[in-house]
């Protein structure tokens, strides 16, 4: 089963990579580099949603104690940390050429860090207590408190000056982009919340495994 | 365990949290912490030598470049005040007349702004050239073969 969706995320993947390179048109304004946001896009929308995982479960699991709850935060917290260091890299990278800077302390970059950090304080967390079920329950409310913060990212551009850009997309309107951008976007959404969706059933099973192994 | 309340230190936690956020909303809407002034703004309580950011669109036909001696001159506007702003250095490939900018540096006493970091700044839109949905591949083998323009 997991193996399936590791196929399917592959071919996803592979179709998002034709979409950014040989459908989407080279941009006006900014030409070729523009293409880094065929991953820098998906790649913050699928930790979000990875987030939104790790909220449900840590609060699943603050109710219910099940492990299966915390295995699934857990799980989701690690592959949501990928995908936001990815996304923070390629803008990184993507803000050199057109920003002229690698990293800037504005609103939206410093909201995105914090974001980060606090995931990153929920792998820790978990570790600092040789009590297992201590660690878990630690980090179920830093992963809850991690995940509230979203919004705050998202409207950041709107509450405050930064440098970074308003959404393009994900915003009441229609889009402010040609519909072969949007469309090569969506794919490389899709690919990569498969992808994501299989990094976080892998983790699950080796979190079990490793559980049962210990029990 | 199972199923008690949240203890009474997690809970100050997270209400430090909220408290902390809070402040951070209040003081982004009231603009009481501000990442980059208006040129406005520095007109009213400008100091010498302190270190600002300043934030505007470039004047059309203000932008004076020198490649040369990498002497770069132009104004900085929010339709109300202007600020003269002074860089050595190039600027990054967005930075253009009639687009957005935002720039580090200090306020002289000789009555211009001299920048250490100029920092483009983008729209949200997304273009197509002339916005046609056409197939992307030869242009951007083109571009790689830089024989464009």
């Amino acid at each position: 089963m997991t193996r399936w969706l590791g196929v399917v995320a592959m071919l996803g993947v592979l179709a998002g990579l034709v979409m950014a390179f040989l459908v989407a048109p080279r941009e006006m304004t900014q030409g070729n580099v523009q293409r880094i946001m065929y991953v820098h896009v998906p790649a913050v929308w699928v930790a979000y949603l990875a987030f939104l995982v790790v909220l449900l479960g840590s609060v699943a699991y603050l109710w219910s104690r099940a492990p299966a709850a915390d295995r699934t935060a857990h799980a989701a917290a690690e592959v949501g940390v990928v995908f936001l260091g990815v996304n923070i890299a390629t803008g990184a990278i993507w803000g050199k050429p057109t920003w002229g800077t690698w990293w800037t302390w504005d609103a939206r970059l410093t909201s995105v860090a914090v974001v980060f950090v606090i995931f990153i304080g929920y792998l820790l967390v978990r570790q600092m207590t040789d009590d297992p079920e201590r660690g878990a329950r630690f980090a179920a409310v830093v992963g809850i408190v991690g995940a509230l913060n979203i919004p705050l990212v998202h409207f950041s551009v709107y509450w405050w000056r930064t440098l970074h850009q308003p959404p393009t997309f994900a915003k009441p309107g229609p889009a402010a982009a040609s519909s072969a951008i949007g469309a090569a976007l969506l794919v490389n959404f899709v690919g990569l919340l498969l992808l994501c969706a299989y990094f976080i059933a892998k983790r699950y099973d080796l979190l079990r495994a490793q559980q049962e192994a210990t029990a | 365990m199972k199923g008690l309340p949240l203890k009474p230190k997690f809970v100050a936690g997270i209400a430090v949290l909220a408290l902390a956020l809070a402040y951070m909303i209040y003081a982004g809407v009231t603009q009481s912490a501000v990442y980059f002034v208006t040129p406005s703004e520095l007109h009213t309580a400008a100091k010498t030598g302190k270190a600002y950011r300043l934030g505007g669109m470039v004047e059309k036909g203000s932008v004076n470049w020198k490649p040369a001696t990498l002497d770069l001159r132009f104004t900085l506007s929010d339709g109300q005040a202007k600020v003269p702003v002074r860089h050595h250095g190039t600027a990054p490939d967005l930075f253009g007349e009639g687009r957005g900018a935002v720039v580090e540096g200090t306020w002289m006493s000789e009555g211009y702004f001299q920048a250490t970091l100029i920092m483009a700044k983008h729209s949200e839109e997304y273009k197509a050239p002339h916005d046609a949905a056409s197939p992307g591949y030869q242009e951007l083998m083109k571009s790689l073969r830089s024989d464009q323009k």
